[in-house]
């Protein structure tokens, strides 16, 4: 095999860096990304915040070019094949099989095909329904959203009648209150709707903040103007009065209703990991790698991304996925190596990986930075600040039987971001790596 | 090699300055200071940088 194709499935964050990762380690074979998006990759967080808030230009493709990730000089010979879904693979055969019925065959595979929203399964109209994870979910919200206030830039949407929102505020309810929907709540307060967020269990953000942080960053966030209805589920959705066929509303299992002219369901994630059925893959969430990426019980294959569950000695030996920002970029170093040492006996790196998670959220005037994995927490420490004067800085350290597992910091000054990294590092137990 | 930042797309978020702290850093103030010219040395770490930055504004040239 002197000239290995490699495929790589998933053509966002991780599978980009992927591609590039192979170049920078001197693989000079076919390298193919396929992608079932029409967009070369692009970066996503921005869609809830900055792309979101402008009202401006509502251009698919100059919005793509906004978040467009550059390309490197390296990867100009990486062919990208996007607008394809992969909907099947033979894992022991090394074939593809596309939506077209094309079997694409490869040496090495790179799994990076990450998450879609999850979406409620509610009776009721469908329109006026969104998520929000791709630039084509994100031009659809916002194409509705210039409708609702009056903005002419694209109005090509249909069943809409714009005199039953003239003149208020458009109400907008967004189901889930994690860090995507809190983000979204956020911009569209600024954008001039109507916010209120339901979420069935606790309170914002919770499980990652702790009861404490998750208690202050929701009063923050009602004293900006966003609603907050904890501990309801939603039922249906109901018809809108003046454009039946469109939601009006978002009917709760205690009977209440929530006017509604759009929602956006912010709800979790599913695994795009279909197209590996049948190849007896642990496939219960994600796919399961180990600490190289190494897709576990196939030969030639590799994980990265959201998608790869692999264990990090940082915290343990249990495999998790890891859905934040840090993660494609730093999976996708190491699994290059890895799958270049199986296809061309290069060498594995002999050190483990234990990659440090890493995100940040803007929602109104606050930042929030986190170091580690806060959500494996069973106890959260207030080091510095008042919460309840979280724009003024405020740090939480986080702990699982003790041992700091993760750092967040709210508004604390940039210059001070390196020595809580260095701080989180230092103290992280890391109990798997060897001195 | 030559570094641009786009200062019209950086929102101070620091994560240059860990990745490759000899050419980025943040002032006391909260804002980006770099060098416009770094050592091909430095050409991981700086592309590192890059590849960290959450708004994507590192453009390495040459």
């Amino acid at each position: 095999m002197s000239t290995p194709h490699v495929v790589v499935v998933g053509a966002s964050l991780g599978g980009l860096r992927a591609a590039e990762q192979l170049r920078a380690r001197g693989f000079e074979g076919r390298v193919t990304v396929i992608g079932d998006e029409r967009h070369l990759p692009y970066n996503r967080p921005p869609l809830s915040k900055e792309v979101l808030a402008d009202p401006g230009d509502n251009d698919p493709a100059r919005l793509h070019g906004r978040v467009e990730f550059r390309r490197k000089a390296s990867t100009a010979d990486v062919d990208f094949v996007l607008g394809v879904p992969v909907v099947g693979s033979d894992l022991a055969r090394r074939e593809l099989r596309l939506e077209s019925g094309e079997v694409v065959p490869y040496d090495g595979l790179v799994v990076a095909t990450g998450l879609r929203p999850r979406r409620l399964d509610l009776p009721g109209p469908e329109q006026g329904r969104h998520s929000i994870r791709t630039l084509d979910d994100c031009v659809g919200l916002r194409t509705e959203l210039a409708t609702l206030t009056g903005f002419t830039g694209l109005t090509e949407l249909t069943g809409l009648n714009e005199a039953s929102t003239a003149g208020r505020r458009p109400s907008v309810v967004v189901v889930g209150a994690g860090f995507i929907g809190c983000e979204t709540a956020a911009t569209l307060v600024k954008r001039g709707c109507d916010v209120t967020v339901v979420e069935p269990f606790g309170a914002p953000m919770e499980r990652v903040l702790g009861a404490d942080l998750a208690g202050a960053v929701q009063r923050h966030h009602e004293r900006a103007g966003v609603r907050f209805v904890l501990g309801a589920s939603p039922a249906a959705y109901t018809d809108g009065a003046a454009a039946p066929g469109r939601v009006g509303g978002l009917l709760l299992a205690d009977g209440r209703v929530l006017p509604a002219d759009l929602v956006v369901e912010s709800v979790g994630s599913v695994c795009n990991t279909g197209w590996l059925a049948g190849n007896d893959l642990d496939l219960r969430d994600g796919v399961l790698a180990d600490n190289d990426l190494r897709v576990v019980g196939a030969e030639g294959v590799v994980a990265v991304g959201d998608v790869a569950r692999f264990p990090n000695p940082l915290f343990d030996d249990v495999p998790r996925r890891v859905e934040h920002w840090s993660i494609p970029t730093d999976t996708a170093r190491r699994a290059a190596t890895t799958l270049l040492a199986e296809l061309t006996g290069s060498a594995v790196d002999p050190a483990p990986f234990a990659p440090i998670p890493s995100f940040w959220s803007d929602q109104h005037d606050l930042r929030l930075q986190s170091f580690g994995s806060p959500g494996l927490a069973d106890e959260a420490r207030l080091v510095e600040g008042d919460v309840d004067r979280l724009a003024d800085g405020v740090l939480v350290t986080y702990h699982r039987l003790g041992a700091h597992v993760g750092t967040i910091a709210v508004n604390l000054p940039p210059a001070r971001q390196r020595e809580l990294r260095d701080d989180f590092v230092a103290r992280v137990p890391a109990v798997a790596i060897p001195a | 090699m030559k570094i641009i930042v786009d200062l019209n797309l950086c929102q101070d978020h620091g994560q240059c300055a860990i990745a490759a702290p000899a050419v980025f850093r943040m002032t006391d103030e909260g804002k980006l200071e770099y060098e416009e010219i770094a050592d091909e040395a430095r050409r991981a770490e700086v592309e590192e940088a890059a590849d960290v930055c959450p708004v994507q504004a590192i453009l390495i040239e040459g």
